[in-house]
């Protein structure tokens, strides 16, 4: 690579970056180096309106008049996060009936509605907040709005549609069973967390979980949280404040808290105090699934932006040291990267690859390999290069009226300030390189580590052995979905 | 795919998620573009779009699996990937180094009949992004080496294992198309190929490969978003002008595929669940009864209402899941209806409810609230490709997919008029043309050493 022919885009300097001043010549291009670029064009992000209901609730509204849609997205903080120790998946199961019954309408006939007016309406439980979107043409706004309100609001819990979307998640689990990507993810969390912190099992909890929840657990579940001193609305797209408000009103001004609000906190979990090496069997499996990680911070430390860039460099782009020895140099998967998944609470830090079985045990070492360089070594030019990539490439993020409600939901979950997409840009190029390197010696070592690799131990455990990386355990993937019953 | 796992459509899927729709109170859907052809051939289109500060370039070759040759299946989508490895003035690494220290991401992605390419960059790194497509286009061969091409044959052979191999149900949608289509016929091999052909792929063949089918006269370039199209234009003449123009590229031409008889076949998988796969031949892309049997498969498998879903999952509860599809190309199309049993059912039960409904469809045209609420459906799914420019299914990649398919970039109305315009009795029609009992195939996926879960021939 050589570095100085990186046409280097100093964020904001446009001084440093006018153009070549040559546009179109005919003839032959000079193609000895690549073309300069232009100045960079600001991204000019419409602004967020805050409006408030009558009953308290905030709405964050964004216009995009360009496409003849809308987005609002109800945003409630009610997530996995929020599940008592010993009822995993309640949240989650909640989140999943608000449309099988609401507001006098049966599941069928919100179903038929929704699809009927072109609407798109999901609803889902994160870690740390549900989310029910609807996104729908403008022209059908108004009667979409209603049935959003109901789910969110009236959901009705019926007793036959509880027993169905139970039977759909415990046959999920079961094929869960079927899948390596599913088999590492709940082999990585139990290896992490434990059995005693939510973050150890999945969000939708374990079979024997959602065998176990009531009907009743279900509605105060939603009383408790559903609740407008609890919720936050975002509207992005063809509407104005003058539009809409009026039809939010209608729609959810009415609704009102019950009680007090409760409060659910998920406790930071212990570091992993060591490595330790777990293998779930997969006979005959073409491939090996590998995790290998540690638990990270969570989503308000001041190490966040710091945290980003690092890990743009270490496996968060297709130019990132994972993706390039894994894949580019070494052939041993189609692609290898690293994340950190920011929660209320710490969430994990995660390098992942699926790898052909006979090269399991090198491409755990080249992973290795990658977590004590990027500890050891960061250049100045990978910094810059990966705080343009981040910074420059965030239009993409912020294109559509779904990606904008989104990031609008994160600001309220996240407690984020109010100008902080208008920011984001400008805090990635505040980042130094010394905080990058801190940030990766701090954050990510390799000592300490719990590493899962789902595939063919008769094929990789020997190898993984003499690596010599600490202990082995192993684990049938029936044997893992057993102690998940527990 | 370069490198994000998506599952590779059996055949020419890639198609045109379905753009836009003008409702009666809304304006005309349209996309306005201008177009010209540089004297290499190269066909150029482009749309300004100033919503944020990004522009897209999408290069779509007219070339995909079906023009690969006999023992080199896959060959088309190794050759994708090592566009993606340099050329002559693009030492390997750079093409990826020089867009993301732009603020740039890219892909590409390959199916039967095309492999589209594309770049989204900030709008003042346009002139960046036609400096690389054009030197990949130009001078590809410049700086090809063995090595290049082994390490993205391993990279491809993972792939294959990561989409297939190792995935349940995986080896499923690489027999579909074999057994569908006859073995000369161009769909008949799976776009991914087999190992054996990934192994044999030589130097020579990508030689070759490029110099066949990679000139500009077969291919089209869109640049699309916030761009001014005189200085787009200008660019583009400058960066694409000194390519040469290839050879003519023939005619593709595909024998009848014709099923005569229902086939019955059974895949044992490492599974917990046995799953039914009925599929039919059915219209090719964009001809008469293409739209009907997309409207069909929403009337038999989207949303809680849908027939199979309603009967299958909702009602009976003897399934996980359904889902229907029309996976429509040039050169020919399948209509793929798939269910996975719940545990205690076996996929004759499932066949049976099926074929009750299917008997339904047939005979009586659906209800004018299912068909509007397909047609609603689709018309709203114009809209999300609206929203974005770049990528796959953005506004550059479906001006690049109508202008191949269709002839014309700003296809979006005529292509929403499909659907518009049906009746229920075209429903019905379609349905009792095309899904015939006796030209199907039933393929059934039953879990290690239970074949008794099988679909079974009726007495």
């Amino acid at each position: 690579m050589k570095r100085t022919a990186v046409p280097v885009a100093l964020l904001f300097l446009v001084l440093a970056l006018t153009a070549s001043g040559q546009t179109g010549a005919p003839g032959k291009p000079d193609r000895s180096k690549p073309p300069a670029l232009g100045p960079v064009r600001p991204l000019k992000l419409p602004p967020v309106s805050e409006l408030h209901l009558s009953n308290g609730v905030p709405v964050f509204l964004v216009e995009r008049h360009e496409v003849p849609v809308v987005q609002v997205n109800a945003v409630v903080r009610a997530g996995a996060g929020y599940d008592p120790l010993d009822k995993p998946g309640l949240a989650s199961l909640t989140a999943d009936m608000l449309d099988e019954g609401a507001g006098g309408k049966s599941a069928l006939e919100i179903s038929d509605e929704i699809d009927y007016l072109g609407a798109e309406l999901t609803s889902e439980a994160g870690w740390d907040a549900t989310v029910v979107a609807l996104h729908v043409p403008v022209k059908r706004v108004e009667k979409a709005l209603p049935i959003l309100a109901d789910v969110v609001v009236r959901p009705t819990f019926p007793a036959s549609e509880i027993e169905r979307v139970r039977t759909d998640r415990l046959t999920e689990l079961l094929q869960w069973r079927d899948e390596p990507r599913a088999i590492a993810s709940v082999a990585f969390a139990r290896a992490l967390y434990g059995r005693k912190h939510r973050y150890g099992t999945a969000t939708l909890g374990t079979e024997s979980s959602v065998r176990g929840f009531s009907r009743a657990e279900l509605t105060a579940f939603h009383v408790q949280f559903f609740r407008p001193d609890n919720a936050a609305i975002v509207v992005v797209g063809d509407a104005t404040a003058e539009s809409i408000q009026p039809q939010l009103e209608k729609a959810f001004g009415g609704w009102k808290a019950a009680g007090n609000r409760a409060a659910a906190e998920v406790p930071a979990a212990p570091q992993v105090p060591g490595r330790e090496i777990l293998i779930v069997d997969r006979p005959g499996a073409a491939q090996s699934e590998i995790r290998i990680g540690r638990i990270g911070p969570s989503r308000s430390t001041p190490d966040y932006f710091a945290l980003t860039v690092m890990n743009t460099i270490l496996g968060g782009s297709f130019t990132s040291r994972l993706m390039q020895n894994l894949r580019e140099k070494h052939g041993y998967a189609y692609g290898a990267r690293s994340s950190f998944d920011y929660r209320l609470s710490t969430g994990p830090f995660v390098a992942a690859a699926a790898v052909q079985t006979d090269k399991t045990a090198p491409a755990v070492a080249e992973f290795f390999k990658e977590l004590d360089a990027i500890r050891k070594t960061i250049t100045d030019a990978e910094v810059e290069k990966a705080k343009n990539y981040v910074a420059l490439s965030f239009p993409s993020e912020v294109e559509t009226t779904g990606d904008i409600a989104s990031k609008l939901a994160q600001q309220f979950i996240y407690h984020l300030p109010n100008d902080w997409l208008q920011t984001y840009v400008s805090r990635i190029a505040a980042v130094n390189a010394a905080d990058v390197r801190r940030v990766a010696s701090q954050y990510v070592d390799p000592e300490k580590v719990a590493v899962v690799v789902v595939g063919d131990r008769s094929k990789i455990e020997g190898e993984l052995k003499a690596l010599n990386l600490g202990p082995v355990k192993t684990l049938s993937v029936e044997e893992l979905f057993a102690a998940e019953k527990k | 795919m370069k490198f994000r796992p998506v599952l590779a459509p059996l055949i020419a899927l890639a198609v045109l998620a379905p753009g836009p729709a003008a409702g009666q109170e809304t304006k005309k859907l349209a996309v306005p573009y201008i177009q010209f052809t540089l004297p290499n051939g190269l066909d150029v289109i482009l749309h300004e779009d100033h919503r944020v500060p990004l522009v897209a370039v999408s290069a779509w070759y007219h070339v995909g699996s079906a023009r690969e040759k006999p023992g080199r299946t896959g060959f088309a989508h190794l050759f994708e990937h090592i566009m993606f490895e340099g050329s002559g003035h693009v030492a390997e690494g750079n093409f990826d180094n020089w867009l993301e220290a732009a603020g740039g991401d890219n892909n590409g992605s390959t199916d039967n009949d095309r492999t589209n390419y594309w770049e989204t960059v900030p709008s003042n790194a346009l002139e960046l992004a036609l400096f690389l497509e054009s030197d990949r286009m130009g001078y590809l061969l410049d700086s090809l080496n063995l090595e290049k091409v082994n390490v993205q044959r391993d990279v491809v052979k993972n792939e294959r294992r990561q989409s297939y191999e190792n995935r349940p149900y995986g080896m499923a949608f690489l027999k579909l198309p074999e057994e569908l289509f006859p073995p000369n016929h161009p769909y008949h091999w799976p776009v991914i190929g087999s190992m054996e052909d990934l192994t044999a792929a030589s130097y020579e063949d990508v030689v070759q490969f490029f110099k066949t089918w990679y000139g500009p006269n077969n291919t089209s370039l869109v640049v699309a978003g916030d761009i001014d199209p005189a200085d787009a234009r200008r660019k583009v003449e400058k960066w694409f002008s000194d390519v040469p123009r290839g050879a003519p590229v023939p005619p593709i031409a595909a024998p009848p595929a014709v099923l005569t008889s229902e086939k019955r076949l059974t895949l044992e998988d490492h599974v917990q669940l046995p799953r039914l796969y009925v599929a039919w031949l059915s219209p090719h892309l964009f001809a008469p009864g293409d739209e009907a049997m997309n409207v069909l498969a929403r009337v038999l498998a989207s949303g809680k209402n849908s027939r199979l879903y309603k009967r299958l999952v909702y009602d009976l509860q003897i399934a996980q899941d359904v889902s229907a599809s029309q996976n429509s190309g040039p050169l020919g199309s399948a209509f793929i209806l798939i269910v996975t049993a719940r545990e205690g059912h076996g996929l004759s039960e499932i066949e049976k409810v099926v074929s009750e409904e299917l008997a339904k469809v047939k005979r009586d045209p659906p209800a004018t609230r299912e068909l509007e609420r397909a047609v609603n459906q689709i018309e709203a799914a114009f809209y999300g490709g609206l929203e974005r420019v770049g990528g796959f299914g953005g506004k550059a990649d479906q001006l690049n997919a109508y202008e191949f398919y269709a002839g014309r970039p700003d296809y979006f109305a005529e292509d929403l008029a499909r659907y518009t315009s049906l009746d229920t009795d075209d429903i019905q029609a379609a349905a009792s043309r095309y899904l015939r009992d006796d030209a199907r195939l039933v393929l059934s996926v039953v879990p290690q050493g239970k074949k008794n879960l099988a679909a079974q021939k009726k007495p």
